[in-house]
């Protein structure tokens, strides 16, 4: 997985950058926070009406939005399994909430 | 050659200051290093440096600012004594964390309480485990000599470790003293230009200090353990080269009449003089003793001092600090795990001395000296966690 550009997760101390020093901008989509999940939503594409409510309340903005009126399946890499979206959406089953196997 | 000045302690870092010329000078003045400060202010005001002084509120912000300006490839230095230091305490962490050479003279106080402005050492030794380069002077010439060094030390691109000097507050810092100062082209020379790979202001983005999770914060810290590893190879070779402007040689500790010691005082700062003289006049009596002078606390120099002691009977560990832990002062405790890897190890004992700038005297050191005898004597160290110079103890 990449972290920022040409820095891998797995590295050893001596290829990572000195006190963590950052070297590039706009660098906080590649943060993975989605390790940092408990709960975890499930996107059921057959029951979506794709309203977009959910969208903009995603704190992590980890459901992607293809065009004006499509939605896609949420990315894993930034959802921390708030349930933000699970909570705003009207339509039963689109969008279920459990807790995550890990 | 070098040009004769009698300097107080204070002065002489000053001068050690003017001379490196830094770019960034964030200082707030406290008892006993107000003078270096005041000394420097008025060079700043003078024009005779270039430096920009930036007069903060408070050590905490003095520490920020410094870490700021280094960040932003300034060479930087301030000054600070005991509860200057540790209100910096947060900020020396990130000093070093980040990898922020710079230079702090720190003129060693008293931390309270009760409230005291007089020398120990307890200041910078609680701020021993902070990941900065500690080296200690016994004189101001070694103050003098130490600060210049102390440039380079941090700034090596294997250490890019901030490094405090020490010297004991009014014991040198107020004491007037015939020293020899480097000329200034000289000093300019040896010292060179800071140059880091990346800052703040080389106009490519960099963040400094972000949030470091779990999956990395654990490498930077090894990376910081091993630049402090680093180190002591970067300070002999600096000290080598600076011997070779200056005539003056330093290495990470000095020995004193200690070949065929049988007794061994280790002491650091200014209290080795006191503990040469009392080794003089048993060894004019035909006693067998030496002295070991630390010069780098940080990093300690494990092995080293371990090889210099290990013919050695018996060792007392002088600490001008004490560390509440109801087994001995931080020097002990170091010295102490030192010796564990010698197969045949000197009894080593620790004594607490001069607190708050209780009087330390040669007839101390010649108790010190008497009461090794009669471990050796013995073969048994009795209490080993000692304090010399309290009513009502001894």
């Amino acid at each position: 997985m990449i972290f920022v550009k040409g820095v891998k997760i797995d590295q050893p101390w001596n290829e990572i950058s000195i006190g963590g020093n950052i070297t590039e901008g706009g660098n906080a989509v590649a943060v993975p926070t989605g390790d940092w999940r408990v709960m975890i939503p499930t996107f059921h594409e057959e029951k979506c009406k794709h309203c977009m409510l959910c969208f903009p309340v995603c704190a992590d903005s980890a459901i992607p939005v293809e065009s004006e009126n499509k939605r896609l399946d949420f990315n894993f890499h930034l959802c921390k399994g708030c349930g933000v979206c699970f909570k705003v959406c009207p339509f039963e089953g689109a969008i279920t909430w459990e807790k995550e196997d890990k | 050659m070098g040009i004769r000045k009698l300097l107080s302690g204070n002065e002489a870092t000053a001068t050690a200051m003017k001379q490196i010329n830094p770019d960034v000078v964030a200082a707030y003045p406290i008892t006993p290093s107000t003078e270096v400060v005041h000394y420097f202010s008025q060079y700043v005001a003078d024009g005779e440096v270039d430096t920009q002084f930036v007069a903060v509120e408070s050590e905490h912000s003095a520490m920020s600012a410094c870490i700021g300006a280094s960040a932003a490839g300034g060479r930087t230095s301030t000054v600070t004594s005991a509860c200057g230091l540790a209100l910096m305490w947060e900020l020396l962490y990130v000093a070093s964390g980040q990898r922020l050479p710079m230079t702090l003279a720190v003129i060693n106080r008293a931390l309270s309480g009760p409230i005291n402005i007089n020398n120990d050492h307890s200041d910078s030794m609680g701020a021993r485990d902070s990941g900065w380069i500690q080296l200690y002077s016994e004189n101001n010439q070694e103050a003098y000599d130490n600060y210049i060094m102390a440039q380079r030390i941090g700034e090596h691109k294997d250490v890019l470790l901030p490094v405090m000097v020490c010297q004991d507050g009014f014991i040198t810092s107020h004491a007037v003293e015939n020293i020899e100062l480097l000329e200034d082209d000289k000093v300019k020379d040896f010292v060179g230009k800071f140059e880091p790979t990346r800052h703040l202001l080389d106009g490519k983005p960099l963040s400094v200090g972000p949030y470091d999770t779990p999956m990395h914060y654990f490498e930077h810290q090894y990376q910081r353990a091993q630049a402090m590893i680093a180190a002591k190879k970067v300070i002999l070779d600096v000290s080598k080269e600076y011997a070779k402007v200056s005539g003056r040689e330093y290495g990470l500790f000095e020995t004193y009449k200690l070949e065929d010691a049988e007794r061994v005082i280790v002491v650091v700062n200014s209290s080795a003089g006191t503990a040469k003289v009392a080794a003089d006049q048993l060894r004019a009596k035909g006693e067998k003793v030496g002295v070991l002078k630390i010069r780098v606390f940080r990093p300690f120099p494990v092995t080293e001092i371990a090889e210099a002691l290990k013919n050695a009977k018996a060792v007392a560990v002088m600490d001008k600090c004490d560390s509440f832990n109801a087994m001995g002062g931080p020097v002990f405790v170091d010295v102490r795990t030192a010796l564990y890897e010698l197969e045949k190890r000197p009894l080593t004992i620790n004594y607490i001395y001069g607190l708050g700038g209780r009087d330390v005297t040669v007839d101390n050191f010649l108790t010190v000296f008497n009461a090794l005898s009669e471990v050796v004597k013995t073969g048994k160290t009795g209490e080993t966690y000692r304090h010399i110079g309290v009513r009502g103890v001894n």
